[in-house]
């Protein structure tokens, strides 16, 4: 009869599908948004990784010269400028590296040179690549300049680029840069092992004991979330610095440098650790418990059995997210650093400080690195994770054990009072008139438009940023998020496009933010209008912060039945109005979420848009950067104070609306 | 060409599916009728869902045709083809209520307000839930979501309703139920339909005709009937119903031999000596008394070669009937099992440990392929 084996596909053309309206306008707006994250993040990133590898350096074997006589009419045998610096030894070759703009006087290769002398000079490219400008004007040609003394002094040697890993060689010839590295790496290594510990034990105190007060445990642990990461920095000042009020339990040790950047690191990582590990405590399965109960394990032996085999994929996890939220941040070093240098920092150092464009490159590229390979791994041991539910499971349900539970809740009182008090020194030194001389209390501070960094105008741009980033991110990232997981077929296109997703969160926002410099302050590209405006901090704010976003709506979207984007088009109804009456309604609790993630990260954002601002887009999160470095600390802390209230206005805002929200379309859910 | 009605109004031709290397259909071709209702029936893993979203276009063939109605829909996205589908998890849309789960279809087709609210009334009245439209999906019983699911898909009067499993998520009364009320909207509506389902009892109670699948191949078409007692392999055999499995070999044709004797059966195309399986159905064992040889008894054995005494070794009370394993030294250590009523049993008085004659009637014995692995 009928042997399956015995059958092949025939030879022969494979049906091809016909494409139905709705499959075009998803294929369609799905390469419109693949588009847009081509432009905000490849052709940028591209932009930066060839920048750090074209080098720029002056040849002199490409100039020959010629003297005259004092009568100026007999002139010397042509000589090239190489040989000339052999002879003096004027150059070094290190002084041949030069950036894009580097230029290079050439009078300083003849010692007697006077430019009141009646001697004159000529000067010609011996190749076609060689340049030099007199006083601005470009020549390029191989043909002799004749020069009076007193124009030759204006010759200037302009540098030659091209390809190669000559930026690279440099940086790791030059201690105080390539030592970042060793710094980032140990800051950020000590930073995760001490951020890990204590989240772990307070998630452990949270989901493991009977202690009170769990939920304002809970909410305090989410609050460093709602601040900038210099805002810890300015508190450790006000503490430990030169003139702090804790200053002598630091035993004389300085608080600008690792220390300071451990703690403020340790501060505002915590909530980010303290959310995936408690996540893996709670799908923990209760059955194990009973087990080990009546296997009579002793609650030594249980931890180690059960509890830590449960969490382990949440501590891999939590571990790798803060470190690379650590070797990535660039606001809390920066206020707190002093003289210890990290890659973050150094970039904005290369660029602001230096305006070494290639340099700053260089560093990112550097520090891209270990960013995506933490990313990596992290993406890989989160892969693992899933297959640890199960639908069985039993949540674990503690019991009362007195001695246990206030151990536990002191621990968490501690990790509280560090937390709040950190903010608390923060609102101290903002209302106090003049730290340590004046204790009396005024609004001075909070005068900003009297110090740097653009005053309220700053503040009020940062809550548009937010709106803007929160309703256009919103959108983008759902629709986009939408079309890769319910669009048919166009495997390729959907595999790219969910690269592209993810590619954001490996990326650290000062290297985005150097990378958009490089893509749109490009006079030759279209959009360079965009540049120094409002959108384009908030088209960066929004690749930034795209995978999380992205991750959240792809979860939410895949909680939908499959089935019914069929059942729309055996209905013959546009998929884009299925959309619109269930997906969104349906969806709507995840798009919230989205939503606030959204305007909390660009309220407390540095790294990307301290490249992008311009005086009139000045941020209030800038501002505490700028007015810190100026030395109006208190003021900073003020407008630091000021992000932390309006990001726990728009969550307590984000609260009641969704309540209200939920109550009025979600009637459904209820039974 | 317009479709005149003598052409079969569903034809799929020489289809085949592959997901990278693997075939899930191989070759299949069926011509389905209007007005029929058809049964796709399989273990998992068969294609018969395959086959099923092919025809919807939710998931193209890989090659071959499909026509319906007279049209090639081969290539055509779901939109564009002409059904009505109800997936095992009804895919209800949860923030709609019924009534505009129902309306969903009927929007945007040129009707107007007043139209679609009185073809919603007429469809809830047609699945019996008038009275529930305000209501969320959440809020009904699975039964009840399978309904609305249903009146969703005939909402527009597709020419072609697909049924994928819809029984399958539901406790076996419901399901009982259920499927006398698909049955008779379906023969109402006139509605050619293809149903998928991995329940043999379903598909015998549902289908005007049954395409029985297998590793992506059909194996056999019919009404429920032919399939049961006539099945052309063994595979059809074994999955629909219950089948004794004796190991035998061929005899002339018309009989079979297994043991060390011979009986008579229905006719087979096989050589003499061929191995094969003999086979027979637990319900088709004629059950005789002590009597059955002696001339002007009732209990008349009419093949005497294929009358056997047998042992009752073990006797199993399944309610309406007895199942017994009756032991030969003919079927060596395996043991044959025969359902009797039970007026048979209490008028034979059997008991386990006892012995009665059976006979396995020769137009019931039947003779299929021995597979090549032993078993």
């Amino acid at each position: 009869m009928t042997d399956a084996t015995q059958h092949n596909l025939p030879p022969g053309p494979i049906i091809k599908g016909k494409l139905s309206r709705d499959d075009i306008i998803m294929r369609g707006s799905m390469v419109v948004i693949g588009l847009y994250l081509l432009i905000t993040m490849v052709f940028p990133l591209y932009a930066m990784l060839s920048k750090s590898f074209s080098t720029f350096q002056f040849d002199l074997s490409s100039y020959e010269v010629q003297v005259s006589d004092e009568t100026g009419t007999t002139f010397s045998n042509p000589i090239s400028l190489n040989d000339l610096n052999e002879q003096l030894k004027v150059l070094e070759d290190s002084d041949m590296i030069a950036g894009s703009d580097g230029r290079l006087g050439v009078t300083q290769f003849f010692p007697d040179f006077s430019f009141r002398s009646p001697v004159k000079y000529r000067i010609r490219n011996t190749t076609d690549e060689g340049r030099f400008l007199v006083g601005s004007t470009l020549t390029d040609s191989t043909d002799w300049v004749e020069l009076d003394s007193n124009t030759f002094r204006r010759v200037q040697l302009r540098p030659v680029k091209s390809i190669g890993f000559g930026n690279f060689q440099s940086y790791f010839d030059t201690p105080a840069l390539s030592n970042s590295i060793k710094n980032s790496v140990l800051i950020a290594t000590i930073s995760t092992i001490v951020t890990v510990t204590l989240a772990f034990w307070f998630a452990f105190a949270l989901s493991r004991s009977c202690m009170r007060f769990k939920g304002l445990f809970r909410l305090i642990a989410m609050a460093p979330i709602l601040v900038p990461s210099l805002l810890p920095g300015i508190a450790l000042v006000y503490l430990f610095g030169n003139q702090g009020m804790l200053k002598e339990l630091l035993f004389g040790a300085s608080i600008y440098g690792p220390i300071g950047i451990v703690i403020g690191s340790v501060f505002f990582t915590f909530p980010h650790a303290f959310l995936i590990i408690s996540t893996a405590l709670a799908i923990s399965d209760g059955r194990l418990y009973e087990a080990a109960t009546s296997l009579r394990a002793t609650p030594w032996r249980t931890f180690w059995t059960v509890t830590i085999p449960g969490a382990r994929y949440g501590l891999v996890s939590a571990a790798f997210v803060v470190f690379n939220l650590v070797i990535t941040d660039f606001g809390l070093p920066k206020v707190i650093g002093g003289q210890f240098n990290v890659l973050a920092v150094d970039i904005y150092k290369q660029v602001i400080g230096q305006q070494n464009f290639e340099m700053g490159a260089v560093v990112s590229v550097v520090l891209v690195l270990p960013a995506i390979l933490a990313f990596a791994i992290d993406r890989f041991v989160q892969s693992k994770q899933v297959a640890l539910l199960s639908a069985r499971s039993v949540p674990y349900q503690p019991k009362p054990n007195k001695k246990a539970d206030w151990i536990l809740f002191s621990y968490a009182s501690l990790i509280g009072i560090f937390i709040i008090g950190m903010l608390a020194v923060c609102q101290f030194a903002a209302l106090v008139k003049f730290w340590p001389y004046d204790l009396s209390f005024s609004l001075n501070n909070y005068q900003f438009d009297r110090m740097d960094g653009g005053g309220w105008g700053a503040y009020y741009n940062s809550i548009k940023l937010g709106l803007l980033t929160a309703i256009v991110g919103t959108a983008i990232i759902f629709f986009g998020a939408y079309l890769v997981e319910k669009s048919n077929g166009f495997r390729t296109g959907r595999a790219i496009f969910q690269m592209f997703a993810m590619l954001p969160m490996a990326i650290p926002g000062m290297v985005l933010g150097l990378a958009y410099i490089f893509f749109f302050n490009n006079p030759a590209n279209p959009l360079h209008a965009i540049y120094g405006t409002m959108a384009i901090l908030v088209v960066c704010t929004v690749t930034h912060f795209y995978t999380v976003s992205h991750l959240t709506a792809t979860t939410a979207l895949q909680q939908m039945d499959r089935e019914f984007e069929s059942v729309s088009a055996s209905l013959k109804q546009p998929t884009l109005k299925l959309f619109g009456r269930v997906t969104v309604p349906v969806c709507l609790p995840s798009i919230l979420d989205i939503s606030i993630y959204l305007f909390v990260n660009a309220m407390t954002t540095v790294s990307a848009v301290v490249f992008l601002y311009s005086p009139t887009t000045s941020l209030a999160s800038i501002a505490v950067l700028n007015m810190d470095d100026a030395g109006d600390i208190a003021p900073a802390a003020a407008m630091g104070m000021m992000i932390f209230y309006t990001n726990a206005g728009a969550r307590i805002f984000h609260l009641i609306a969704s309540r209200g929200i939920l109550s009025r379309t979600q009637a459904w859910r209820n039974r | 060409m317009p479709f005149d009605g003598s052409e079969p109004y569903l034809k799929i031709e020489n289809l085949w599916k592959a997901f990278g290397k693997f075939l899930a259909l191989k070759d299949v071709s069926l011509e389905i009728h209007e007005g029929e209702l058809i049964c796709f029936l399989g273990p998992s893993g068969c294609g018969k869902t395959t086959l099923l979203r092919a025809i919807a276009g939710l998931d193209l063939q890989t090659k071959g045709s499909v026509h319906q109605g007279g049209k090639d829909v081969s290539n055509l996205p779901p939109s564009e083809r002409d059904f009505g589908i109800v997936f095992q998890s009804y895919a209800l849309f949860p923030n709609l209520t019924i009534e505009k789960n129902v309306a969903f279809g009927l929007e945007n087709t040129g009707r107007s307000k007043v139209e679609i609210t009185d073809r919603v009334s007429e469809l809830l009245a047609m699945v019996g839930l008038a009275d529930q439209s305000k209501k969320y999906p959440a809020q009904l019983s699975g039964g009840q979501q399978q309904r609305i699911a249903l009146a969703r898909a005939i909402a527009t009067n597709p020419g072609l309703l697909l049924l994928d499993e819809p029984l399958s998520a539901l406790d076996a009364k419901v399901r009982v139920y259920l499927r006398h009320e698909i049955k008779e909207l379906q023969r109402k509506l006139g509605v050619t339909t293809v149903m998928v389902t991995h329940d043999q009892e379903e598909a015998l109670a549902m289908a005007d005709r049954i395409v029985v699948m297998k590793d992506g191949v059909i194996e056999q078409v019919g009404t429920p009937t032919e399939i049961y007692s006539t099945p052309k392999t063994l595979f059809v055999a074994d999955f629909i119903g219950e089948m004794n499995q004796i190991p035998a070999t061929a005899g002339p044709s018309g009989a079979v031999s297994f043991g060390n004797g011979t009986m008579k059966s229905l006719s087979h195309n096989f050589p003499e000596g061929h191995p094969i399986i003999a086979a027979i159905r637990p319900e088709d064992v004629i059950p005789h008394g002590d009597e059955a040889h002696v001339l002007g008894s009732d209990d008349v054995v009419e093949t005497e070669e294929n009358a056997l005494e047998v042992v009752v070794s073990e006797m199993e009370f399944l309610g309406s009937f007895w199942r017994c394993r009756l032991q030969h030294k003919r079927f060596g250590e395996s043991e044959l099992i025969a359902d009797f009523s039970i007026n048979a049993v209490r008028r034979l008085s059997l008991a386990e440990g006892g012995t009665m004659t059976v006979e396995l009637p020769k137009n019931r014995l039947m003779a299929f392929e021995r597979p090549e692995a032993v078993e």
